[in-house]
């Protein structure tokens, strides 16, 4: 088997791994750190380490290696935590993400960054962990002792986990754990599984002997391969919680790396009491321990397996079960469901022109398959669904690192973190969030004492809070600072050549903000300021489709509200009729639809119409003449006029007829086509045909450039006859 | 030029292949097989505005979107005339899927190199950069027509064109 098959789904997991050491580094609280956090903590690096080993990731297993260690002591109580350590590990997370993308992109990492963030470790360990000798001499001897080994051997290119080891082995009395056998039992593995389990040892050395059956089976393995590259293969196949290994005593001398086999005790230890191991093995790891760490206190040995047995309870709990599936697939289901749906109805058509007395079965078997099929269709979008925490998490570690530099000091607060969004729009809001939040950070929350000088507590609050909203998603980033400085943007625009007046309203103020260059920051920080953001993330958020707009009030903050679609696989589309052609609207886009009278219409120079509503004159578009669509009905008064809004402008499209409103599957043009003005995507209607999905800001786009291109000769004439007509 | 004279020394190079012979109007043309992807009616097909009228609009291809183009009109053609003979080409090319409306669909011919005759440098109508030769088969007289490069062209703006 090809070891290089596996490499996406670690780097896969590695990357979660990461997510989740983040995570609880800022979780930590330091005056009392939970030992389940630092547990979780350790883990995550242990098994990123693992995962590096086995793929021969040497300078991400190093690195992973040296943090562990830290960690371990930290979980040991051994090193106290502070603030500038947790930055430390959180560079050092960041140093492995970057590692992990050069990996990823199939590049060694940068050896600078590599040798300054193990300079780094290597200086912490001696200075905290130094200090420690002093007060409990006989404790502490052995990891200070390791890590200053581990920092000679690193330093002389030679692995580190060699050194480290080989210094414990010597301490420890396992010898017989170094004989290279090991034995892996296997819990509640289907036959399947099992077989392809055992292949896979097979691989990895020699099967020695095997027994047992689904339940409890055992292999004795003489490996080259530690316990940790072992376990890092299996865990592809089945659960940590069902794997126990353990080195055991060969029956021959068998020269091995000592390398490989110190690292059994350390973990076996937590592993077995972990996993819900038979009695035999759970006694037969402390004991293992126990030697190993003879020189050593005893208290940590105590309390380590109590605590690590309890985390790792609460993760199996706590853990969804999960399959990665590439998002292919995932479509390719949707346009099946898609396509079952578009047959389902075509059937229905066919089924209600029969008899319903004559065709009883027929007729609810149908219903039947109708409402299976729609239950079928809502279940297979909600697999693309994944929740606003997926965006939402990654703001804590912003606003920490953001509030250090600013020197403020501001909270963080999330609400409607299980808010489902499409996966590809999670995505792609990540970034117009990201700014946002900067901004708010920034130039939004004062410094604590101009905070406190005008009566709000020192600490800021920034609040991302996500809802649903009908088809839609709402997602707002607030601010408790000083609030939008109207005429500083007034201004500010008047003097980037914007033109403003000063009976603008407020909103059409806070909507200059989003102009091109856009800066009130009186200085550029290194964190926002320099005008390039607000612009691109309106743009960004109206190409998903959705819209952003401010509230401010003086003194008392801002907020920032960005309406998305839940998905851009679905619409929900009004289906309206011009001459033989069906077309639909974005429903969301639809502000009402009425008849317009004769007394309602005025003409206005060049070919301009207008239509009067209540008090608003909003311009008058024939669907047909921007589509030139033949057979369209002429008179305006017998039309219906929707009115559309779109990138805030309202005007009204004159269509023949409305058809009905509907759910479409979005279904792109420019996969096998082109883009096409006017339309921004197809779908299917439920008689098999292709419906256009028209794009009603590009529209009013089109009728804009038409109307000032062809000049007033040919126009004018057209304009008598319509005037005429 | 050199374009034709690669595609034809391609063709050479393959010793023999497979095309498809598709009428249109009296002439008969063909296209390699592999790009074939299946052969249906001509129906169901949605207008688009502002396109080219050889660009008949789209269809729906088992829940794909699919544009179909008429090569009858493209090449001029006379008499164009939808009816239950007419048919849909769908060819796979540069990874898009487009179905080319033609008469009528005759057969599946081997065609080995040195029945392909280099295309003369012809009509404005179709130049020969989208054709990969004349093959000459008995009394009939195939045009090969290089369905990737013609499909692709700027000419018949099925594609986004890259700023070059």
């Amino acid at each position: 088997m090809d070891i290089t098959e596996f490499y996406e789904t670690f780097f896969e997991e590695a990357e979660e791994l990461l997510g989740d050491m983040e995570r609880h580094l800022l979780e930590l609280d330091l005056d009392e750190p939970d030992p389940e956090q630092l547990n979780a903590i350790f883990r995550a690096a242990h098994s990123i380490k693992g995962g590096a080993g086995t793929f021969g990731f040497s300078v991400l297993q190093e690195t992973t290696h040296m943090l562990e260690n830290l960690l371990d002591y930290a979980r040991q109580g051994e090193l106290i935590l502070r603030t500038d350590i947790v930055d430390l590990f959180l560079e050092t997370k960041d140093m492995l993400h970057d590692q992990l993308d050069a990996y990823r992109n199939g590049a060694e990492p940068d050896p600078e960054a590599y040798a300054r963030i193990c300079q780094t470790l290597k200086k912490l360990a001696l200075e905290e962990l130094g200090h420690g000798v002093g007060s409990e001499p006989e404790a502490d001897i052995a990891p200070s002792e390791q890590v200053a080994d581990e920092a000679e051997n690193s330093g002389a290119g030679s692995t580190v986990g060699e050194g480290a080891s080989e210094h414990q082995a010597q301490e420890s009395q396992a010898a017989d754990a170094d004989s290279g056998w090991l034995r892996v039992v296997l819990l509640n593995v289907s036959d399947k599984d099992l077989e392809l389990l055992v292949e896979e040892l097979g691989n990895l050395g020699t099967v020695k002997e095997q027994h047992g059956d689904a339940k409890r089976y055992e292999v004795v393995l003489e490996s080259a391969s530690s316990r940790d590259d072992i376990e890092a293969v299996m865990c592809f196949i089945v659960e940590p919680e069902q794997l126990d290994i353990a080195a055991i005593a060969a029956p021959t001398e068998t020269t091995q790396e000592v390398a490989e086999a110190v690292s059994v005790p350390t973990v076996s230890q937590g592993d077995a009491s972990a996993s819900e191991a038979p009695p035999a093995e759970q006694a037969k790891a402390p004991a293992e321990k126990a030697p190993a760490q003879a020189a050593t206190d005893d208290k940590p040995v105590n309390t380590t397996p109590g605590n690590k047995g309890g985390g790792a309870k609460k993760k199996a709990g706590g853990e969804s079960a999960t399959i990665r599936v590439p998002v292919e697939k995932v479509d390719q289901i949707i346009n099946l469901v898609g396509e079952l749906i578009i047959t389902q109805s075509m059937l229905d058509q066919t089924a209600s022109e029969l008899d319903v007395a004559a065709h009883g079965p027929l007729v609810n078997g149908m219903n039947l398959l109708q409402r299976n099929a729609r239950d079928l269709q809502e279940s297979v979008m909600s697999i693309r669904m994944v929740p606003m925490d997926y965006v939402f998490s990654r703001f804590p570690r912003l606003v920490r690192d953001l509030t250090g530099k600013l020197g403020k000091d501001i909270e963080l607060v999330t609400e409607g973190k299980s808010t489902e969004l499409d996966k590809s729009l999670t995505e792609r809001i990540i970034d117009p969030l990201t700014h946002l939040v900067r901004n708010s950070l920034d130039h939004g929350i004062e410094m604590p004492d101009a905070r406190e000088a005008a009566g709000k507590p020192r600490t800021g609050t920034l609040t991302l809070s996500a809802q649903h909203q009908g088809g839609n998603i709402l997602i707002e980033v607030k601010d408790d600072g000083g609030g939008l400085n109207r005429d500083k943007i007034l201004a500010k625009a008047a003097h980037n050549g914007l033109t403003v007046s000063d009976s603008m309203s407020d909103d059409e103020v806070w909507q200059l903000i989003f102009a091109a260059g856009f800066s009130t920051a009186d200085q550029v920080s290194d964190v926002s300021g320099r005008g390039v953001g607000m612009d691109v993330v309106k743009r960004n958020i109206q190409a998903m489709g959705g819209h952003v707009e401010i509230q401010s009030w003086p003194g008392k903050g801002t907020t920032t509200r960005v309406v998305l679609p839940l998905t851009l696989a679905i619409l929900d589309g009004m289906s309206i009729k011009s001459g033989p052609e069906i077309f639909i609207l974005p429903l969301s886009a639809v502000l009402e639809s009425l008849q317009p009278s004769n007394d309602d219409i005025y003409s206005m120079a060049g070919n301009d119409k207008l239509l009067k509503v209540r008090d608003e004159y909003l311009p008058l578009i024939a669907l047909h003449d921007i589509l030139h669509i033949d057979g369209s009905e002429q008179d305006p008064t017998q039309c219906i006029a929707v009115i559309l809004q779109a990138e805030g402008r309202r005007y009204a499209l004159l269509v023949d007829d409305l058809v009905g409103q509907q759910q479409v599957v979005v279904k792109n043009l420019e996969t096998n086509y082109r883009k096409v003005p006017a339309i921004s995507a197809a779908t299917i209607l439920g008689d098999g045909s292709v419906a256009l999905i028209l794009d009603v800001a590009d529209v009013n786009r089109l009728h804009r450039q038409r109307a000032n291109s062809p000049k007033h000769a040919e126009l004018t004439a057209s304009r008598q006859e319509d005037v005429v007509s | 030029m050199s374009d034709m004279t690669q595609a034809a020394e391609a063709a050479i190079d393959t010793q023999s292949q497979e095309y498809l012979v598709f009428s249109l109007g009296s002439e008969e043309y063909a296209v390699d097989i592999l790009k074939v992807q299946e052969i249906r009616g001509y129906e169901n097909v949605t207008r688009i505005a502002n396109a080219p009228d050889f660009i008949k609009g789209v269809t729906n291809l088992r829940g794909v979107i699919v544009p179909i183009v008429d090569l009858r009109i493209k090449f001029h053609l006379d008499k164009i005339e939808y009816e239950g003979q007419t048919v849909v080409i769908v060819v796979n090319v540069a990874d898009r899927i487009v179905g080319i409306v033609v008469d009528g669909v005759s057969d599946v011919m081997t065609l080995t190199s040195d029945q392909i005759k280099p295309a003369p440098e012809f009509g404005e109508t179709l130049s020969a950069d989208y054709l990969s030769g004349l093959g000459s088969l008995e009394d009939r007289m195939l045009v090969i027509v290089d369905i990737e490069k013609l499909l692709t062209s700027e000419e018949m703006a099925l594609v986004e064109q890259q700023a070059q």
